[in-house]
């Protein structure tokens, strides 16, 4: 059977390299990172998969490989059945990836200029490329924007336009990293609507999505894969995934600025926390997993232990957040 | 997208998608008039300015032979100028918006979404050749133009074919010539930035801008044929103006220099095209190149 992607002890090492010429700066001289690590992953056709995980896990490398834009140290990556390494040239005319916070194109060209101009780098007939970019502007509420510089739109516009460039070309597997980040709510509902309809209306079509936004996953996606320091920790359907610590308990906490988190972990029925600080309102909000409910007074016991005002206590349903909580003992913020 | 396009066809598509930004650019920033026109002119007046200088005694000689001589020669010399003003515009475009291109795209975020899409590499510079070309060459035209007319330079147009054979030569390898940089620009990255400082002012010098390249002696000149504006300047101006008063400045017979040009031309595309290959395996493998961030 093909995937649309498929990886095997799939691996991937960024070598510090020294400057040609000039000395190194100390920070260049460090170890090589392990950005992935043995990543096994199939996602079938017509699946909308995601991948969930805090800055620096792998999401973006391991999206680079199957773009073919990185080879991988070890391993093995296919997309569409097609090795990513032997054979990039089929994988290319199949795919299309559009990042968050994007900056790409020409300033001075116009907004279907621009989109045009990529379209053409992926053979599309001009006329076709025009008709279905008219088409995507309307949807994406840029019609009048068609003829405005690139330099003169905003963020959440320009994001809207990289959506289009890469969907203009109608690929078979679409990867997206973090393709709202940054941006308001309604550009961000506008693009997450689209590319649920996308996948829908089209059944054969395959998204890769990169978030570290909860509500976006579990949105959008069939099945997820936690990914924390290049290995994924869980991979499964969001209803299994938070099942998976249902007989545990979730309790969030906001009390008053904490100056250490120590010894937390370190209590009996604590299987992991996470913490997040508010500035402006000068409080920390924790978030417990716990395995024996009684923890919750040598918390309370430990908190006020510092001189903390206790604001809120809640219990809760798991949430993905918890679940990451509870597999890698931090939140995804 | 349509997996069945042919390759020929899918390049060809991304050739001229790469060149549109170039050649529209130019209709968007009507500025340049002004900048890569009028400036330019400052620069070769300074020049026109000395050798009339150089001159004067001779044009004023009471012997009607001497000054005709001075005249032509004059004459000679100052469309050497303008010649060379004209051919800046293209070494400057070759430097700035052709070698260090690949390394702007990768900071513009650009780069990536190049080498993801399935078209050739080669059709991505040859892109950025030919729309540098057209947008230079406009430029270029204006500045003879005006040059001409301001200088009152007198050109004999005697071999029109040969002409236009050295001028598409010369700029097929100088753009040949900046899709090598291109790669190796972006291998060096930001430390490349000097290199093409460097090769502004010492190739106005050695290519012979302003003057015969031969002036700096026969050895320097071979040596900076390398850059092929040095030979394309050179049959230029001895095809546009023929005097026998001028035959031992230039480097060869302009027949001669056309076929080193063409030599030079292929030479170019072809260590472009293994340098940009080598570029893509190197950037896949250490992934440093495609990225701003790594």
């Amino acid at each position: 059977m093909t995937f649309a992607v498929e990886t095997k002890d799939l691996t991937r090492v960024f070598k510090r390299r020294k400057p040609l010429l000039r000395r190194a700066k100390a920070e260049e001289n460090g170890e090589d990172i392990l950005a992935l690590d043995r990543v096994n992953l199939t996602i079938h056709e017509g699946e909308m998969f995601g991948m969930l995980g805090p800055n620096g896990a792998g999401k973006t490398t391991l999206i680079k490989i199957l773009a073919t834009l990185l080879l991988p140290t070890s391993g093995y990556a296919a997309v569409a059945g097609y090795d990513v390494t032997k054979d990039p040239f089929p994988i290319r005319q199949r795919i299309n990836m559009v990042s968050g916070g994007e900056t790409s194109g020409y300033g001075l060209l116009t907004v279907r200029e621009n989109i045009w101009m990529f379209s053409q780098f992926y053979g599309v007939p001009s006329k076709s490329a025009k008709a279905k970019i008219d088409e995507l502007l309307k949807h994406f509420g840029l019609w009048d924007k068609r003829n405005e510089k690139v330099r003169g739109i905003s963020t959440g516009q320009r994001q809207k336009m990289n959506m289009i460039r890469g969907l203009v070309t109608d690929p078979s597997i679409f990867f997206l990293d973090e393709p709202t980040l940054g941006l308001d709510v309604n550009a961000s509902r506008v693009i997450r609507e689209y590319i649920r309809d996308w996948v829908k209306k089209q059944p054969g079509k395959t998204i890769l999505l990169t978030t570290h936004y909860m509500m976006e996953a579990e949105m959008l996606c069939d099945r997820i894969a936690i990914i924390n320091k290049g290995q994924i920790l869980a991979c499964d359907t969001p209803e299994n995934l938070k099942r998976r610590i249902h007989q545990d308990s979730t309790f969030r906490l906001e009390v008053d600025a904490l100056r250490t988190m120590d010894g937390f972990a370190a209590i009996p029925g604590v299987r992991n926390f996470s913490t997040a600080s508010d500035i402006a309102k000068n409080t920390t909000k924790l978030t417990f997993i716990l395995s024996d409910e009684s923890a919750v007074s040598d918390i309370m016991s430990r908190v006020m232990g510092q001189g903390s005002k206790i604001h809120s206590l809640q219990k809760s349903e798991p949430t993905l957040e918890d679940v990451f909580v509870a597999m890698c003992g931090r939140g995804l913020e | 997208m349509t997996v069945a396009v042919s390759r020929t066809m899918l390049n060809v598509r991304a050739l001229f998608g790469r060149s549109y930004p170039r050649v529209i650019g130019m209709q968007r920033e009507p500025s340049w008039i002004f900048f890569e026109t009028v400036l330019p002119l400052l620069g070769i007046a300074a020049y026109v300015f000395i050798y009339r200088g150089f001159f004067d005694g001779a044009l004023n000689s009471p012997n009607a032979a001497v000054r005709t001589a001075a005249l032509e020669t004059l004459n000679a010399m100052v469309g050497f100028v303008v010649l060379g003003g004209t051919m800046i515009a293209f070494w400057l475009n070759v430097l700035w918006s052709m070698a260090s291109q690949l390394y702007w795209e990768k900071e513009m975020g650009n780069l990536q979404l190049y080498m993801m899409a399935p078209m050739s590499r080669m059709a991505l510079l040859g892109g950025m050749a030919i729309g540098g070309m057209f947008m230079t060459g406009t430029r270029a035209l204006a500045t003879l133009v005006v040059g001409i007319l301001v200088f009152g330079v007198v050109l004999t147009v005697s071999s029109p074919l040969l002409i236009l054979a050295v001028f598409f030569v010369t700029l097929i390898a100088l753009y040949g010539m900046g899709m090598m940089l291109a790669s190796l620009y972006l291998l060096w990255g930001r430390e490349a930035w000097h290199l093409s400082a460097l090769m502004e002012e010492p190739i106005f010098l050695v290519s012979g801008f302003y003057f015969p390249a031969k002036a700096l002696g026969q050895t320097v000149a071979l040596g900076a044929a390398i850059i092929p504006a040095t030979l394309g300047l050179d049959a230029l101006r001895q095809l546009l103006f023929p005097s026998q008063a001028l035959a031992k400045v230039w480097i060869m017979p302009p027949e001669w220099e056309l076929v080193i040009l063409l030599v030079l031309a292929v030479v170019f595309l072809f260590l472009a095209r293994v340098s940009l290959a080598y570029m893509e395996r190197l950037a896949r493998r250490e992934g440093r190149l495609t990225s701003r961030h790594q």
